[in-house]
């Protein structure tokens, strides 16, 4: 990064223990959201519950970063780009956690489906939007290391693709719904863990926004592009069974 | 330069709600010289009515020469000269002819260090309203006792109006130099680090005062702490080698400045 440096050379090591805690916390999220895919995908018992496991540390850095910024705000009395710096720091922390959160529940969406014997081809839909999902988590924390807001806005626009991405994969597992009703039961557990990760698209979108108004100290005034419109689709229920 | 800093605002004024605000204060095009050092280069800025304004800069940036100005004190001091206009409600007061005791009874100024009278707490107050005024007796003490309020001083002090200003404390006796200012019934008050050398508790009692005095006067403050000037102005100007670098409301330069300079200042970066 191009900003002068802090006259009190303890202040600047303060804001980059604060981003070296985001960017560790970021990696974790990453690292939850991803083996917990993969344990959905795989139905993997023992990678679903270590993937639970992992999400205490990420609480447990969310609380560090909020103390930490307390304490800086009371101590430093931070103003402009480092004021910024501190409310983005806690923001994105909360958006991790609930990132975190949202893993750990499909890591247990996965231990509940360890008996299900519904082929693999089921899961592709989801295993790819995970994959999206987690390109755009990527994508807007290495957007926040280096401060690229232009970088931040692509992955608020291309939200779009996960929603999207959502709307289909709802369609296609009503349908699987429709044609055997052994497979409620899957594709319900698989239907909350899309949803799940709907949200993680959401989550990455709001520390899009906050990358944002990190680097240019306003918000994102274009209107979001939506179109998670599931909650709007009807279901055939007369041509079921 | 910095990418994260907009530099596209050439202006260094760039605040964008003072259209329609009533200006007290317009200094334009002012350059300011001690002997053959131009302390003040082109400084463009304007104080708006009821309003506090900051400045802000390194020491010897020209903040205090410009408030010096703004009430001809400088005027005391031998090859010192001003060029170009400061208007008060329209009329340049540079010009000779200007009445600059007059001028001094309508832009108050507070220093750094409270300076009392070595008098007694009543005729610090009164002394000043007797040069420009003849009150009775009673007018007078109501005079003394309204300012003493206005200075948030008055309850401390009701008792022990005949002590000496030199024996109250550094905060009440800067709070008394507020009264002082405020009896000659100021239009404009100048305050010039007024609470550098006050404690904490002094320092909130003064800018409390702050708040209640822009409803009835213009305030320029010149402070070094950021955080005082974050809380008590309502636009803030930053000054730099003599120059006005820029200009704006409060909150925009202390959560967005414009230019990379008043950010470095603000946050403590070497520039």
């Amino acid at each position: 990064m191009d900003t002068h440096e802090h006259i009190v050379s303890s202040y600047e090591e303060e804001l980059s223990s604060l981003n070296n805690k985001i960017a560790k916390m970021g990696g974790l999220a990453e690292q939850v959201l991803g083996q917990s895919i993969d344990a959905l995908e795989g139905r993997d018992p023992d990678l679903a519950a270590a993937t639970i496991q992992q999400d205490e540390a990420i609480d447990m850095l969310e609380k560090e970063i909020e103390e930490q910024a307390i304490v800086m705000i009371a101590r430093r009395q931070p103003l402009a780009y480092d004021l910024r710096q501190i409310m983005a720091a806690l923001r994105i922390s909360t958006e991790l956690e609930r990132i975190g959160d949202l893993g750990k529940n499909i890591a247990k969406r996965a231990l509940a489906v360890v008996g299900e014997q519904q082929p693999k081809q089921l899961m592709l839909g989801l295993k790819h939007m995970g994959e999206l999902a987690l390109g755009q988590l990527k994508e807007v924390l290495d957007a926040y290391i280096e401060r690229d807001a232009d970088r931040a806005l692509k992955v608020w626009y291309t939200d779009e693709d996960v929603d999207a991405m959502y709307n289909s994969l709802f369609r296609e597992l009503l349908t699987y719904m429709m044609e055997d009703p052994r497979n409620i039961g899957l594709c319900t557990h698989l239907l909350f863990g899309a949803k799940n990760i709907e949200r993680v698209g959401d989550h990455a979108t709001n520390i899009a926004e906050t990358v944002y108004f990190l680097v240019h100290g306003k918000a994102i005034t274009d209107q979001r592009p939506k179109s998670d419109n599931t909650s709007s689709t009807p279901v055939p229920l007369r041509s079921a069974g | 330069m910095n990418p994260l800093i907009q530099t596209d605002v050439k202006q260094p004024t760039g605040a964008t709600d003072t259209a329609t605000l009533p200006q007290k204060v317009s200094v334009r095009r002012l350059n300011f010289y001690y002997g053959e050092y131009r302390a003040l280069a082109d400084i463009n800025v304007s104080l708006y009515q009821n309003k506090v304004t900051a400045f802000i800069g390194p020491s010897g940036c020209g903040k205090s020469t410009l408030l010096r100005i703004l009430n001809r004190i400088y005027d005391l001091y031998p090859n010192q000269r001003a060029e170009g206009e400061v208007l008060l409600d329209g009329e340049n007061i540079l010009r000779p002819a200007q009445d600059v005791n007059l001028l001094r009874a309508k832009v108050g100024m507070v220093f750094q260090k409270p300076t009392p009278f070595p008098m007694t707490i009543y005729e610090n107050v009164a002394f000043g309203v007797r040069l420009y005024e003849q009150l009775s007796k009673a007018d007078l003490d109501a005079r003394v006792e309204d300012s003493l309020r206005r200075g948030a001083l008055w309850d401390e002090v009701k008792e022990k109006l005949e002590a000496s200003g030199l024996s109250l404390s550094g905060g009440q006796q800067q709070r008394l130099c507020i009264a002082r200012t405020v009896a000659i019934k100021p239009e404009v008050i100048l305050l010039d680090e007024p609470c550098s050398a006050l404690d904490p508790i002094s320092t909130a009692k003064i800018e409390e005062l702050i708040d209640v005095l822009k409803r009835d006067y213009t305030i320029a403050i010149v402070t070094h702490n950021m955080q005082q000037a974050a809380r008590t102005s309502d636009y803030t100007a930053f000054m730099y080698l003599g120059e006005l670098v820029e200009f704006d409301n409060t909150t925009q330069i202390f959560t967005n400045p414009r230019m990379e300079r008043t950010q470095d200042y603000i946050t403590g970066r070497f520039g």
